[in-house]
């Protein structure tokens, strides 16, 4: 059993029992193709999304595609 | 020294081998990517996706323009843009709307490019929200930065000639002038300097913003302009479906007439009846 960790994810805390960026997607019922992730201000290659490690007090920004001008 | 319009009109003709009533294939080109529609709209301040994706199919559209925002994560089964616009069919154009510096638009660009693998993106850094006037500074900093990361950015900015320049030797891939405020439907405000950045540009010039009603994007393609952009003109006409329908059909008459060369101005009239033979 994984001991929860603490990040910052589009700006606000969430304590996480995932270990790698993918993990942390899933658990946050998001699909993996259709985001983008900037993992502690740089870009996370969607082929890594498996193998980059999470730790204690990493910073994510998840974003998609939404309407705009 | 022939007119760009004459150049275009004479590069048609010779691809014809005869005068027909139907218009010859009229695509252009930015970046290596073809389309046959010069209208581009936006997705935003739609009612709902379903408005937005009929509205994409009335206009024609063969580009939508999107934005990058952060995933809502405590309500990820949201409806999304991609299950009503499939970016399979229409090509999706990220924006940086809402930057205010270079670092944000490249920022926000490199995430889109992870997100959805284009490189044609859409690049403006706004210079303050009252008027969401392009800094100029920051945008072209910004192009010759994303030009070397192999993006190719359509680079909305100011009705200036000379920054229009500048962002072409940044590695801009089209120039997108403002017409007016983004979102005032004020019109084409300059169209002397329009014209002046279609004489003067070597890629595609597409007018991006202020457009309000079908007239406006006439004008902006009887400029010489090679497509409009817009967004609130559709999304915000009372009809939006229809609106979407009569840009569709004002870009494509705007387009002809320009082809067609129009008459020159008088200052005085010249009747268009004879005068011998009056009773």
């Amino acid at each position: 059993m994984n001991q929860p960790i603490s990040l910052i994810v589009n700006g606000d805390p969430r304590r996480t029992s995932a270990t790698t960026i993918a993990g942390l997607v899933r658990e946050l019922g998001l699909k993996p193709e259709k985001v983008a992730v900037e993992h502690n201000g740089e870009i996370a290659p969607r082929s890594t999304l498996e193998d980059v490690a999470l730790s204690d007090g990493d910073q994510l920004e998840i974003v998609h595609f939404v309407g705009g001008g | 020294m022939p007119l760009r319009w004459q150049v275009d009109t004479a590069a048609r003709m010779t691809e014809m081998q005869t005068i027909s009533t139907e218009s010859p294939d009229d695509s252009w080109e930015v970046a290596g990517h073809s389309f046959t529609s010069r209208l581009i709209v936006g997705t935003g301040k739609y009612k709902d996706f379903a408005q937005n994706a009929a509205a994409v199919e009335a206009a024609g559209a063969e580009i939508v323009t999107v934005a990058v925002r952060r995933v809502n994560v405590s309500d990820p089964n949201q409806p999304v843009l991609m299950d009503y616009i499939d970016p399979k069919k229409v090509t999706y154009l990220p924006n940086t709307a809402g930057c205010f510096t270079a670092e944000d638009a490249i920022r926000t660009l490199r995430l889109a490019r992870e997100a959805g693998g284009w490189d044609l993106v859409k690049l403006e850094v706004l210079g303050e929200a009252k008027t969401l006037y392009p800094n100029m500074v920051e945008t072209i900093r910004a192009c010759e930065v994303l030009a070397k990361e192999g993006f190719k950015p359509m680079v909305y900015c100011t009705d200036d000639p000379i920054a229009a320049k500048q962002l072409e030797e940044a590695g801009a891939v089209a120039i997108m002038p403002l017409g007016a405020p983004i979102g005032s439907g004020l019109g084409i405000q300059n169209q002397v300097t329009i014209r002046l950045i279609v004489e003067g540009a070597n890629v595609p010039v597409l007018v991006d913003a202020g457009v309000g009603t079908a007239s406006d994007a006439a004008v902006a393609m009887e400029l010489g302009c090679d497509g409009v952009l817009m967004n609130t003109a559709i999304a915000e006409a009372k009809d939006p479906i229809r609106m979407a329908r009569a840009m569709k059909l004002a870009v494509q008459a705007g387009r002809e007439a320009y082809l067609s060369g129009r008459m020159g101005r008088r200052k005085y009239a010249d009747p268009s009846s004879p005068l011998a033979g009056l009773i």
